[in-house]
């Protein structure tokens, strides 16, 4: 007997919630949703969605194939909507200074080893390992959630996702 | 007579009730069929009995938390990570007004020890603090047996990634995890992976929503991943969460499934500030200089994101981390 149903959210299905202010400022809960973060960006647009020093979460809007990337230390790929495929590769050489925050995105497929690939759909999370490289592929759009520390492609536009009112 | 834990925490005889009564410093702890009564030099208060449990079960179990555990608007615990606060009126306007607050600190594990032996002690067969309350007996009555298998449980904590080989695993039935019945509806499919030989360790991959709907305890976040020091801590949710939360860092929360709504207060004076109705794929901030409580009507996934540096409430202290997550 089923007498539940959960409700997840999805890029055609969501319905956000809300900060009631009694007496704050509601910028202060920079209360934002994924899934109406990603209906607005670009491909692999790399959107701050919450930020605590200089680790970040970001909202990925996956779509097509994302360029290769970087990364100097693990990062976690939760997939909160659609079906995304991981692709990994042990680069040839060091691509990134292991000390570095943040994967970096590559010019090209770099030389190197296949590790393998994830096929993951939603509720899904994927380990994108530390010194290695990794792409996603999309065939219709999906969401990411991305756990990591801000790099130089960190997209913050906290005004136009966030309750200001 | 005196069942002696330690110098600062002895549990005294057992009353009419069968339960044992407790001290720490000047702090005592009794129980009766339906209440807890805590008394110190300065005042005494009383809580019901299963929301005391489910409380001291939190705390117990995140070994004091980041910040502040208030049990209810009177009593709780501020972690100072190796030493803990346990206060009366500490965070209650009018207790402080009238100055008859009281705190009183304690080594970390000396007072985990009495902590542990009040739950032990004060916890019924058939009653499991850490379940919704539809999902288990009744905390009332006199000193009925022990339930130390649900309230002594292990917290998980992934080193990397639930699921990557040799660290934590994923649940099953088979591992005594069947699925939630507020949850019977997740899909349980799992990721397919292909490692390529001698990659096994890195090419992992787990679905976290089933491992969420396999969990057998409500408002205890435990680590699934580690980024560094950023720790995602999901955690399902259903009916109240025990304590008050109050923070000494900002925390994040993103809600994956069903809603939750938070009632937000101001940390020291209990003055509402807020409320925070989160539904699914909703990300929210709370400031380090609040308290909150979440109001779960259906069991429910909150992934609650914490950044685990030591050195956060010092930064705080000292002006260099803002109490507000994000300046826009
Ligand atoms: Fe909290």
């Amino acid at each position: 007997m089923n007498q539940y149903t959960t409700v997840f959210g999805s890029l055609s299905d969501f319905e956000k919630g809300r900060v009631d202010i009694v007496d704050d400022d509601p910028k202060y809960y920079a209360f934002s949703n994924v899934y109406d973060v990603a209906s607005r960006s670009g491909p692999y647009e790399k959107v701050a969605v919450a930020k605590n020093l200089e680790y970040v979460l970001e909202a990925i809007r996956a779509e097509g194939t994302s360029e290769w990337r970087a990364t100097p230390h693990d990062e976690f790929a939760l997939v909160m909507d659609g079906t995304v495929i991981v692709e990994l590769l042990d680069p040839a050489e060091q691509l990134i200074d292991p000390d570095a925050s943040g994967s970096i995105g590559l010019d090209a497929q770099p030389s190197g080893t296949r590790m393998g690939r994830v096929i993951a759909g939603r509720g899904h999370m994927a380990m994108l390992p530390a010194g290695r490289v990794y792409r996603f592929v999309a065939d219709e759009p999906a969401v990411i959630l991305l756990q990591t520390i801000e790099g130089p492609d960190t997209v913050y536009k906290w005004a136009d996702i966030c309750q200001t009112v | 007579m005196t069942d002696t834990l330690n110098n600062d925490t002895a549990g005294a005889g057992v009353n009419d009730a069968g339960y044992a009564t407790f001290t720490a410093g000047g702090f005592t702890f009794r129980r009766d069929e339906y209440f807890a009564t805590i008394e110190w030099p300065t005042g005494s208060h009383q809580l019901a009995i299963d929301s005391f449990l489910r409380s001291m079960q939190r705390d117990v179990a995140w070994g004091f938390f980041y910040g502040i555990v208030n049990f209810d608007e009177v009593f709780g615990t501020m972690n100072h990570y190796g030493n803990v606060d346990m206060f009366a009126g500490r965070f209650n306007e009018a207790y402080r007004k009238a100055e008859v607050d009281y705190s009183e600190n304690f080594d970390h594990d000396v007072l985990i020890e009495c902590f542990k032996a009040i739950l032990s002690d004060w916890t019924n067969e058939g009653y499991d603090p850490f379940a919704a309350p539809m999902e288990t007996g009744s905390a009332f009555g006199p000193s009925k047996g022990t339930n130390d298998a649900a309230v002594t449980r292990r917290r998980v904590v992934a080193d990397r990634m639930v699921g990557v080989p040799g660290d934590e695993q994923i649940r099953s039935d088979e591992t005594g995890f069947p699925i939630n019945r507020g949850f019977e509806d997740v899909p349980q499919d799992e990721p397919i992976v292909r490692a390529e030989a001698g990659y096994e360790d890195e090419v992992c991959s787990f679905n976290l929503f089933a491992y969420l709907s396999r969990s057998d305890v409500t408002w205890n976040p435990s680590v699934v991943s580690a980024c560094k020091e950023s720790l995602y801590c999901p955690t399902t949710e259903e009916y109240i969460l025990p304590v008050i939360h109050g923070n000494d860092r900002v925390e994040w929360f993103v809600q994956l499934s069903d809603e939750i709504q938070w009632d937000v207060e101001d940390r020291d004076t209990g003055a509402k500030r807020a409320r925070v109705v989160m539904k699914a794929g909703d990300v929210a901030a709370m400031p380090a200089d609040i308290r909150h409580q979440g109001y779960s009507p259906k069991r429910s996934m909150l992934l609650v994101w914490e950044n685990g540096s030591p050195r956060i409430p010092e930064m705080i202290a000292k002006g260099e981390a803002t109490v507000h997550p994000v300046d826009f």
